[in-house]
């Protein structure tokens, strides 16, 4: 379940057979298989925790790696609330990652900034970062997350991951 | 042939505050002489929320929401501590079902918490298996909270003049579950852990924290407790009944991280035991107080009455006033002392609410531990201090 | 309406309380203002007597307050207390099982208080926090610096007066001029 094929086949080959463009299934590929990053920043990242713990077991999905470098992660989980002081960071981490990259805005406070609307917290991470999916809720049950990283693995498979964009 | 000599300078690093490690987004800058680290110097702020201003802004009832986030691990003992606050300011007497129900639900906590610090302390040192067996206990647990409130974790249940709603049926049900199968499974973490030779070798002997240091740095909970410093809320200044319950402090004496593990692990079995004792006196009647000026009235009597139809009106729109005073009320949570200074001015809304949040001073005594010792001990030490970023930087 | 502006207290014990009596035995004309309400004794002082009333306490040895639970500050504005802000500094005693209060008041142009730091360590980031949110600063203080709020900001958010940006506002993280920066190697 959860299996999302390239729906649309237009091309075919010289003989009438049907061809898959290699980059859907690259899409394909990646959707399945997303790396998250390992950035909790607070009561969400519990919540994630638990996503990937034996319960909700989020490696089914293909998120199994959590990976602790920007650099070898293609989603950014922005899992808690985002403060004046750690928006550079947020930024700068969304930097290193290498294309092709998705942000999931995890909770409230990730969202919209959530219960906090003050001087001290960031209303929104897509402030910062460019967000691909939202997923409402303080903090979302890890349902909620897992329906994100579906709703985000289709999306990926069925547009692409608009390489070298911002 | 000359032989040159290399010039030696202290590497500066930088860790965090994005790191799987770090509990949080806690930034550690290490000056390494090789792999010895000669200081460490935490920066914090980086989840600096502004809840003590979010305090002064709302009413009363609609804090408790924000202080579930604070130590998000631990989000009954925040409602706990905020209520009693408020409570002694205001007088009320709190129904017993209600402050017997405030004990069972404050205990499941200090357990939840314990085992999420168990898990990624143990998944930091590459114990994995260890992450998931405490998740494991800890779903059934937050399944219980799920039950009485609606919310897994930030269940706001808490609150001043009693409980959100009464408890629901089949609450002792599902404790008496979890308290049946929990300590079988606190067995299971103990074996897999207290005699496990890689992890005593890689515990014993390290982050050391000696008494007088604990006290001069403010430190309390496990962490002081494992230094040999026997200071527990519930045991000498009890609140919520906790003089009836018959409960052993756990103190240790060699206050490194095996120490401050072995505390942890046993204050799970004692919170299991206080459950247990809670289950059995735990009372029918109201859940929250009958002062209509704090509680709401209940909904059957706003057809009839034109005062309960008033008290709910004023309640529901400004919400209930305290006095004016200032008391320090204190609580034990999982991680230690957590004060709450409240100062009300007879209005709706608090005027100053200081959380004094342990993790914030058990930080402090992190260089203190670190200095002098290797840095791929590092991680272990962040660890077993248990702090949690969001009570840190509030 | 009932009155709501009096001080909660305790029904008055018929001998005075033991911790009251020897702070006032020993500070008498010093100590402004003492009183004990739920069990916690509050003591005000002048900022020039605080560390003798702090240390006194701790090394007193029918006292014993050895344990600085917490330090907050608190603005009096909107209550029109003078002076304006407030230390607030908490102390426990393991011996006699209670927490007792000191305050010192400050006024905002003269908002200096001297550090407990030379006495307790632990008073280090407690004292930041003050002077972060505050901006009451702490005499002979090792790292008088922000220690919550981002390092470039020049206001202290939990004053009375504080006026919450709107947003975008000259303070507010700007990725734009972040990456600016960046590339211009600033």
């Amino acid at each position: 379940m959860g299996v999302a094929m390239p729906s649309d086949a237009q091309p075919h080959r010289k003989d009438g057979a049907p061809a898959i463009l290699f980059s859907k299934l690259a899409d394909w590929g990646r959707s399945q298989s997303l790396w998250p990053m390992t950035f909790g920043l607070a009561c969400c990242a519990i919540e994630m925790m638990g996503t990937a713990a034996s319960r909700y077991d989020v490696a089914r999905f293909g998120a199994e790696v959590f990976r602790a470098s920007p650099r070898q992660s293609d989603l950014m989980i922005v899992s808690g609330r985002v403060s004046q002081k750690m928006a550079p960071i947020v930024r700068h981490l969304y930097d290193q990652m290498p294309h092709p990259k998705w942000v999931i805005a995890m909770g409230d406070c990730a969202s919209c900034g959530g219960m906090f609307n003050n001087y001290a917290i960031l209303q929104g991470v897509d402030k910062v970062v460019p967000v691909d999916v939202y997923v409402p809720g303080c903090p979302p049950r890890p349902e909620a997350l897992i329906d994100g990283i579906i709703k985000l693995q289709k999306r990926i498979a069925a547009e692409g991951s608009k390489e070298g964009e911002q | 042939m000359a032989v040159r000599t290399i010039e030696e300078q202290n590497l500066v690093l930088n860790m965090g505050p994005q790191h799987p490690s770090t509990h949080g987004v806690l930034r550690l800058v290490l000056e390494l002489d090789g792999e010895t680290v000669v200081s460490c110097k935490p920066v914090i702020g980086y989840l600096h929320t502004g809840f003590e201003k979010m305090f002064e802004q709302k009413t009363y009832w609609q804090g408790v929401t924000y202080s579930d986030r604070m130590d998000y691990l631990a989000p009954l003992s925040n409602n706990l501590g905020y209520s009693l606050a408020v409570e002694k300011l205001l007088d009320v007497e709190i129904p017993p079902r209600a402050t017997v129900g405030r004990v069972i639900l404050a205990e499941l906590t200090r357990i939840a918490s314990h085992l999420v610090w168990l898990g990624t302390q143990a998944m930091d040192m590459g114990a994995m298996s260890v992450f998931l067996y405490c998740f494991r206990e800890r779903e059934r647990i937050l399944d219980i909270f799920e039950m009485c409130s609606g919310q897994r974790m930030m269940c706001s249940y808490i609150r001043p003049g009693g409980l959100a709603y009464d408890l629901p049926h089949g609450f002792e049900e599902a404790v008496q579950a979890v308290l049946d199968i929990m300590p079988e499974r606190i067995d299971e973490y103990e074996a897999l852990l207290t005699k496990n030779g890689i992890w005593r070798d890689r515990t014993i002997g390290i982050g050391v924290l000696r008494l007088e240091d604990a006290i001069r740095l403010c430190v309390t909970g496990p962490n002081l407790r494992a230094s040999g410093g026997s200071l527990d809320v519930r045991r000498d200044r009890p609140y919520c009944g906790y003089e009836e319950y018959d409960f052993d402090v756990i103190v240790g004496e060699r206050g490194d991280i095996y120490e401050r593990y072995l505390v942890r692990v046993r204050e799970m079995r004692e919170s299991v035991k206080i459950i247990q004792q809670a289950l059995k006196r735990l009372p029918d009647g109201p859940y929250v107080t009958s002062d209509r000026k704090v509680a709401f009235p209940p909904r059957s009597e706003l057809a009839t009455s034109m005062e309960a139809l008033i008290h709910h009106f004023k309640l529901a729109t400004e919400g209930f006033r305290v006095p004016a005073g200032e008391v320090y009320s204190v609580i034990e949570s999982p991680r230690g002392e957590l004060g709450m200074y409240l100062v009300a001015d007879g209005s709706s809304k608090a005027y100053r609410l200081h959380v004094r949040a342990p993790s914030f001073a058990s930080l402090q005594a992190l260089p203190v531990i670190a200095k002098g010792a290797l840095v791929a001990d590092l991680v272990a030490m962040i660890g077993s201090l248990d702090p949690v970023l969001g009570e840190v930087d509030r | 309406m009932t009155d709501q502006t009096a001080v909660a207290e305790q029904p008055s014990a018929p001998e005075k309380d033991p911790v009251l009596a020897r702070v006032e035995e020993r500070f008498g004309e010093r100590l402004l203002e003492a009183q004990v309400t739920f069990d916690q004794p509050t003591f005000v002082v002048k900022r020039e007597d605080l560390i003798a009333l702090a240390t006194f306490l701790r090394d007193d040895p029918e006292l014993q307050f050895i344990r600085l639970s917490d330090i907050c500050g608190i603005d009096y504005l909107n209550l029109g207390k003078t002076p304006r802000f407030g230390v607030i500094y908490h102390l426990h005693s393991f011996k006699l099982n209670r927490w007792a209060r000191i305050r010192v008041q400050v006024d905002e142009d003269d908002a200096v208080v001297p550090t407990l730091t030379g006495e307790w360590p632990g008073a280090n980031w407690f004292e930041r926090e003050v002077y972060d949110l505050f901006g009451i600063e702490f005499n002979g203080h090792p790292d008088m610096t922000r220690i919550l709020t981002p390092d470039e900001w020049e206001v202290h958010p939990l004053r009375k007066d504080f006026q919450p940006p709107k947003e975008p506002h000259e303070w507010s993280f700007n990725p734009e001029q972040w990456q600016k920066a960046v590339q211009r190697g600033s």
